[in-house]
């Protein structure tokens, strides 16, 4: 085992440079998937008894199956029907559907943590439906599931080097095209290993300091 | 059709060694971060954080790729299995932990005064109470474990994913079908699993509030 520091300084602005597709896939991924679990939250408690149905079925068989093929299945099945985008905005989109079924799960239970008598007091109020949500339910909503996605997003993180299976050029590939042009690949892929180790745990000290911030346990 | 479902038989396999493993690991895991001595805590601590804040793609590629300069060639079926192993059972000794912590204080007591060793009470106690809660996160984890298996097709493992791939190579045409069906058959893998898990918890509830 040898690691060569020289090897090691030499590469890492190589790595560097490429850290931006990694926070941006990450945060697009992220954004697609708040918005669309909301969406999905909001369908799966509609009235409509076909519409929640359907919305139950299309999550838990996301949620079921592995966010790698799901990639994949975008990736060479939608130029097929004619959709053409680039293989960053497939794997924004592909992970933000994924983790969508999961927030929307997590908008689920803050829903419901919101008290009986706050529902009533909109309608007391003669709030509209829009109101009531805006300004009763949904900010009470969401503060105490704010760490939870926190948790989310630093998952989401660390699956992103899997979107190289579609040909992103993100950290992990990076460092196997570096790899492979010096057939030295123990230096790079450990950056790698830091990089993702550095930022995650940083951000679920984050997490908790929100949590304790935000007191969720009151 | 038939070639994945040859594929999907390694699928099943790693997924149920892995979690075989990964359940020993939570377990060594779980227990090393609750220990008396704080040498045991502050590693415990450290490996389990170091597998769960490295990415589970990440750590495949460094077995994979970085062993066999340290003079350690692995099979792939090995490397996958390591890595899904300890990536999950990293996750999975959080679950132990806060599982047997969830257990009140009051119960500990009871078994001080009954007079029983701390292995005891760790016995027929504590773990007979905390596995009642860790079976819904276990289940969620098997999940986990079954979708993380994908990521193995690229260290060459040919399992499901990896035959898809394969296949689509040489027939692109049939490219909506071959990842259609990949997705039916993990489903059809995964959703028993979720129903297995769901019987469990409520086999355990039986007689309890």
């Amino acid at each position: 085992m040898v690691w060569d520091w020289k090897y090691a300084l030499d590469i890492l602005p190589g790595l560097l440079e490429v850290a931006p597709v990694t926070i941006l896939a990450t945060l697009g991924a992220f954004a697609v998937a708040l918005i669309l679990g909301l969406g999905l939250a909001f369908a799966r408690r509609s009235t409509n008894r076909l519409l929640s149905g359907v919305t139950h079925a299309v999550v838990e068989f996301i949620r079921s199956t592995p966010p790698f093929v799901q990639l994949f299945f975008l990736f060479f099945v939608m130029p097929q029907f004619g959709v053409t985008m680039s293989a960053l905005m497939t794997g924004i989109l592909g992970l933000g559907i994924h983790y969508s079924t999961f927030l929307s799960e997590v908008y689920r239970a803050g829903i419901d943590s919101v008290e009986k008598g706050q529902w009533e007091a909109a309608t007391a109020l003669n709030f509209t439906p829009r109101q009531k949500w805006m300004r009763i339910i949904l900010p009470q909503a969401i503060r105490p599931i704010i760490p939870v996605m926190g948790n989310y997003l630093i998952t989401l993180f660390k699956e992103t080097p899997m979107l190289l299976g579609i040909t992103v050029v993100e950290m992990l590939s990076q460092a196997q095209i570096i790899g492979s042009q010096s057939f030295r690949y123990t230096e790079p892929v450990t950056l790698v290993g830091i990089f993702f180790l550095v930022l995650s745990y940083g951000a679920s000290l984050l997490v908790k300091r929100l949590e304790i911030r935000l007191n969720v346990h009151r | 059709m038939k070639n994945l479902l040859s594929g999907a038989v390694p699928t099943i396999q790693l997924t149920l060694l892995g979690a075989a493993l990964a359940f020993l690991l939570s377990f060594l895991g779980g227990f090393g971060r609750l220990s008396r001595f704080t040498a045991v805590r502050g590693v415990s601590g450290f490996i389990v954080e170091f597998f769960r804040g490295t990415s589970l793609l990440v750590q495949l590629f460094w077995l994979f790729y970085v062993l066999p300069f340290m003079g350690i060639r692995l099979e792939s079926g090995m490397v996958g299995l390591l890595a899904l192993g300890f990536n999950y059972g990293a996750y999975g000794s959080e679950v132990v932990r806060s599982a047997i912590l969830s257990v009140p204080q009051g119960q500990h007591e009871a078994g001080i005064s009954l007079n029983m060793t701390s292995l005891q009470r760790m016995r027929y106690i504590i773990l007979p109470q905390a596995f009642r809660t860790m079976i819904p996160s276990f289940g969620n984890l098997l999940i986990e474990l079954l979708k993380g298996t994908a990521l193995v097709s690229l260290v060459t493992i040919p399992e499901m994913t990896f035959e898809a791939l394969a296949m689509r190579t040489n027939d692109a045409q049939y490219t909506l079908e071959i990842f259609g069906w990949l997705l039916v058959i993990y489903f059809a893998i995964s959703y028993p699993l979720t129903m297995l898990m769901r019987w469990t918890e409520r086999r355990f509830s039986l007689g309890r509030l």
